[in-house]
């Protein structure tokens, strides 16, 4: 590092003291604070204002067009006696539990099924990350078509069948509706679970299941007593990023129902648009969304513990 | 350096190996069938089925599309370019097109600018409190979009953005340079240190060391992030839906929800088609980059 601060070319060294500018462009921390410059003002401008903006708003009564004066939490206290607020909440906690058992659930038996080896291997793991690539809009619209209440696939395949008599109102029905777009959710997260559990399963020594074979062990107990608990830390990771866009989704719902009928569907995100953009409410929607951190903080604090449990079964030290 | 590529190319795939030949010789073919391929097939057929109606709604004929009873559903004997037509001829939809691949690549390009220069500096400068700047990084990652659109829109407004290309442009990094920073850090920390240290000594400035040795070492990690970079600006819909308001300004996903859902009977023909159209860019990209875009995926759960 020193040697920067030689004249390089000339034939006789001469050495020159360090000037503020050789400091500014050679010491560790300025040139950390240079590196680091772009993306700190990208984050620091669009996400760390905004977030403190938003916690800021949902103590004002803001519209849009017109900044707001504080009020304290009268925002809280009118969600609090909302009834459709405590349904979108409702919605939400029965969205993000059952989306997420059933997504790790299938996930975790998809990635066991793909880490067999099979025929065309490649080409079906790659096939099978198709529905987390196409953007959740268009596929939500493809779900959308295939929940017609008229012309709907489903219905006429299990009418032909003779299961139905009539066909099947899935996004017209407040329970149908809810079952009809967590199931589009599970379809869309499996595959993100599945792909990224099996590159934890291809890294599990093979000499265990050999050891275990030779034991005598069934496959089940193979599974339950080799492959889960070396798979818990990444299961924890997995999951929670699972958890977490499954609890803040939006663009689903919207696209298939925005939030009908009669609110069923909405969840904390959708409600917060509807009352934050369309209605001009911009203190109450940010008082939604605020309401939605402490649940992002307890996913949070499960990420960090399933990181640091990870480091500790690696025998690594915690950097 | 082409040994060295390949040295660190082979470092970093080898834990991705196939080990699981194993023990499945003791499995005869009856109990594979029904324990492996029956349900493999299944969940194969409910992943892709909606995909499968999506392409063939978008070529079936207008009076096949409804009638379901005269005509096998399942198939179409006479595939009509129809919707496709009335697509691109008949609205937006290449302008749209054209408005997401824009701010989706310079979105890109400067999210990865960044991101290489702050994970460089995190992983390799090592100024004071790297550490911790690199755990707020991953709780950046960590705060969505739903819950950051209301106030991003009052500050897009006062930047006087709303409504411009830039709108997205500036806002979709927040998404993406944490993850491609989180990303890029695990890359750059597989270089050997060793490396850089012979370029120092050698009188090379930092920014050469970056430019010359770990960025060419790094290439496959760049493209990964790049993949998933553009994937999410393309996948992106709160954003676009709140910041964009004139017809052709409009993204993709948001200009399908919006502006093709008429009273109309028999749109679902375009609709489709405008799905389908809108998925194939990124499902072409997968194609040629898999093995990128998996270790995108994996490696930022890893790290």
């Amino acid at each position: 590092m020193a040697d920067t601060l030689f004249e390089r070319r000339g034939a006789p060294r001469i050495l020159r003291d360090v000037t503020a500018w050789d400091r500014l462009k050679v010491h560790r921390d300025w040139l950390g604070l240079w590196f680091m410059l772009p993306a700190m003002a990208i984050l620091i401008l669009f996400l760390a204002y905004p977030l403190g903006l938003g916690v800021w708003l949902s103590f004002t009564d803001a519209r849009i067009g017109r900044t707001g004066v504080f009020i304290g939490t009268e925002n809280y206290e009118w969600l609090w006696g909302d009834s459709v607020f405590w349904l979108s909440v409702f919605n939400t906690l029965l969205y993000t539990v059952v989306a997420s058992i059933i997504k790790f659930a299938v996930g975790l038996y998809l990635a066991v099924l793909l880490n067999h080896s099979l025929p065309f291997k490649a080409i079906i793991r790659s096939v099978v990350l198709i529905p987390f690539i196409v953007p959740t809009v268009l596929s939500a619209i493809a779900f959308w078509w295939l929940y017609d209440s008229q012309f709907s696939i489903i219905s006429w395949s299990l009418r032909q069948t003779g299961i139905i008599s009539s066909n099947i109102d899935f996004l017209g029905d407040p329970w149908n509706a809810r079952w009809s777009v967590i199931f589009a959710n599970i379809w869309r997260g499996v595959p993100f679970v599945a792909i990224t559990l099996l590159a934890g399963l291809q890294t599990m020594p093979p000499s265990l299941y050999e050891a275990a074979t030779i034991d005598g062990a069934s496959q089940w107990q193979m599974f339950r007593y080799i492959t889960y608990p070396l798979l818990t830390p990444i299961i924890a990771v997995v999951m929670t990023f699972s958890v977490l866009f499954t609890f803040t989704d939006f663009q689903l719902i919207w696209a298939m129902t925005r939030g009908g009928p009669v609110n069923a569907t909405h969840l904390m995100a959708t409600l917060s648009y509807q009352r934050a953009i369309l209605s001009g409410y911009l203190g109450e929607g940010a008082a939604i969304s605020t309401a939605m951190i402490p649940f992002l903080l307890a996913a949070i604090l499960l990420s960090w513990f399933g990181l640091q449990r990870r480091k500790w079964q690696q025998g690594e030290s915690n950097d | 350096m082409t040994e060295l590529l390949a040295g660190a190319k082979a470092i970093r795939t080898a834990p991705a190996a196939d080990h699981s030949e194993g023990m499945s010789y003791l499995e005869s073919l009856p109990r594979r069938l029904v324990t492996l391929y029956l349900p493999l097939g299944l969940i194969m057929l409910v992943l892709l089925f909606p995909f499968y109606w999506m392409a063939l709604t978008a070529i079936k004929p207008d009076e096949q599309l409804l009638d379901l009873d005269r005509y096998n559903p399942f198939w179409t004997w006479t595939p009509t370019l129809k919707h496709v037509q009335k697509l691109l001829f008949e609205t937006h939809y290449p302008l749209w097109l054209w408005n997401t691949t824009l701010v989706a690549v310079a979105s890109t390009i400067l999210s990865i600018a960044a991101s290489v220069l702050a994970a460089y500096a995190i992983v390799r400068l090592r100024y004071r409190g790297a550490q911790w700047v690199g755990g707020a990084i991953f709780l950046a990652y960590l705060i969505p979009p739903s819950i950051l659109f209301i106030p991003l829109s009052t500050v897009v407004f006062q930047y006087g953005l709303f409504d411009t290309p830039f709108a997205l442009i500036l806002t979709y990094p927040t998404i993406l340079i944490p993850f491609s920073t989180w990303l890029l850090m695990g890359y750059f920390k597989t270089i050997p240190f060793e490396l850089e240290e012979c370029a120092l000594i050698d009188g090379a400035s930092r920014w050469q060391i970056l430019t010359k040795i770990v960025l060419p070492l790094a290439v496959p990690g760049l493209i990964s992030a790049f993949i998933f970079c553009f994937t999410l600006c393309w996948n992106e819909f709160i954003y676009a839906l709140t910041f964009i308001s004139s017809t052709q300004h409009k993204t993709v996903p948001v200009a399908i929800v919006n502006e093709f859902v008429d009273g109309d009977i028999y749109r679902w023909g375009s609709l489709m088609a405008g799905a389908l159209v809108g998925s194939l860019p990124l499902v072409v990209l997968y194609a040629f980059f898999v093995e990128h875009y998996v270790s995108a995926m994996t490696g930022a759960v890893k790290e």
